[in-house]
């Protein structure tokens, strides 16, 4: 009659479909993300924040399993950490995103998760970094997560080089927004933070705020 | 010489030690049925509300379509000021929370404090990850500290959420219905416990694998009120576990009494010490 009793989400893993976007800008980095935590067709979380501080001015953007993504944020977090003790000063955006692209190298077959890293050092100014499987590259900005598919287009037309830190927001807004419509796993609220020289300012902008477009 | 002060460090990496051990035990059954866990088919709740946490949990343990344990105990202490909930394998769940008070037990020994509600979720994801899942176990944990009231849930892959108000396990979705309805920060002791009764008592009408009755359990500064059954079913149980009756229930038809003659055989006398 019952059989099993449980509902096969409560041992699925649980993934964060997602949309994260990192963009940069001359100053500093913007960062978004939505909120929705699912296990199979189960939201498990609808307010989780993604972006995960590695350090003071480095912030990193989860997706894919929950679990891997927070635990490689925590270790990077823990590493990053030591590194800077020991050189004296602010760790560099580079060696943040080079920590996170060792981990999700070596450990890619039994790993899922991909973080976008970015930041502001006083070397480089404001970088972002992909770290898709272990790869890692520089990049003007990155989308990842589910709900990036269906925004690859807006981002590749919209971005235009040169963007203020209110202008980066604002398209970092706009794209989150178009994602969490279309794709079924992202959705919630958006997350923002914006890293420069002078502070890193954390931002919610919940669901009735968001932009809407043409269909809403 | 073991050493008992010091907290357990886990190895490093992944840890499928017992992968090995289940493909054998699969094995022995020739292609016939594995025995099947025994799952807590539950729904289990929790609130932060203005002076602490509130925890609830229904109390049916289910064995595939039988009810195993109609008074299951699901809200496990971890510490005096920690109380964990836990849906998923029964076993699993006990001996995770097991371990993880015996654990802090130390820590507290050791530190001359209670711990913090965040060290326990710490070392529950710990364990967990490394476990890559292989332990079914959903955990809510609630608890006071000297930061706050704190509300956390961990995964079975040792995925952590952090958040106000929470339920779990195969009535999650019923009971988070009447949550996300009545919820609002910084509730009253007794609207906080009516909350989470109705959010349990919503998971029980609509889950069979939950039941039975409620338990609530009120963390506090001030202490930890655990009041098992918060509320009983209505179909009680009115068997009795023991079955002592009257003598005369049974009527006596005769009686014999034969006295026994007992012969001292050898007799010592011991003096104590009692300086």
């Amino acid at each position: 009659m019952l059989g099993e009793a449980e509902p096969h989400w409560l041992s699925e893993e649980v993934k964060t479909g997602t949309t994260i976007i990192a963009i940069e800008f001359n100053g500093g980095v913007v960062l978004g993300s939505d909120s929705r935590v699912s296990a199979g067709a189960s939201v498990v979380n609808r307010v989780m924040n993604k972006l995960s501080p590695l350090h003071d001015k480095i912030y990193c953007a989860l997706s894919g399993s929950a679990a891997d993504a927070q635990t490689i944020a925590e270790m990077v977090n823990y590493q990053l950490d030591v590194h800077s003790m020991e050189i004296g000063e602010d760790p560099q955006v580079r060696s943040a995103a080079n920590l996170v692209r060792n981990i999700s190298y070596k450990y890619k077959e039994e790993l899922s998760a991909h973080l976008i890293v970015a930041g502001w050092d006083r070397r480089a100014g404001g970088q972002v970094f992909a770290t898709l499987n272990g790869l890692l590259t520089r990049q003007p900005f990155a989308v990842g997560g589910s709900g990036s598919s269906y925004v690859y287009g807006f981002v590749d037309a919209e971005y235009r080089k040169g963007m203020s830190k209110e202008d980066c927001q604002q398209f970092v807004v706009n794209t989150l927004s178009l994602a969490m419509n279309r794709d079924g796993s992202s959705g919630g609220v958006a997350y923002l933070v914006s890293i420069d020289e002078h502070c890193t300012e954390e931002k919610v902008i919940l669901g009735n705020d968001l932009p809407t477009f043409f269909d809403q | 010489m073991a050493l008992s002060t010091v907290l357990e460090t886990p190895g490093a990496g992944f840890n499928f030690d017992n992968a090995a051990r289940n493909a054998a035990l699969e094995g022995l059954f020739e292609g016939g049925q594995t025995p099947k866990p025994l799952k807590t088919g539950t729904t289990i709740a929790g609130v932060v509300f203005k002076d602490g946490v509130v925890l609830g949990a229904d109390t049916r343990a289910t064995s595939s379509e039988v009810v195993a344990d109609k008074m299951c105990a699901k809200i496990h202490y971890i510490s005096p000021n920690i109380y964990c909930c836990g849906a998923g394998t029964a076993a699993d769940t006990e001996k995770t929370t097991d371990l993880l008070s015996s654990n802090l037990t130390i820590f507290s020994l050791n530190s001359g404090r209670n711990p913090r509600v965040v060290m326990a979720v710490n070392i529950l994801q710990d364990m967990l990850y490394r476990y890559h899942g292989q332990i079914g176990a959903n955990l809510i944990l609630g608890g006071v500290d000297c930061t706050g009231n704190h509300l956390y849930t961990v995964g079975p892959y040792g995925d952590v959420d952090k958040v106000p108000y929470l339920a779990m396990g195969s009535g999650d979705l019923a009971a988070l219905g009447i949550l996300e309805d009545g919820f609002k920060h910084d509730l009253e002791l007794e609207k906080a416990k009516e909350l989470v009764r109705a959010a349990i008592h919503a998971g029980i009408m609509s889950d069979l694998g939950s039941g039975n009755n409620i338990d609530i359990c009120v963390i506090t500064r001030q202490g930890v009120d655990y009041i098992r059954p918060y509320q009983e079913s209505v179909y009680k149980d009115d068997r009795k576990m023991k079955y002592k009756y009257r003598p005369g229930t049974t009527a006596v038809l005769t009686e014999k009494v034969v006295p026994l003659k007992l012969e001292v055989v050898q007799e010592t006398v011991q003096k104590m010490e009692t300086a």
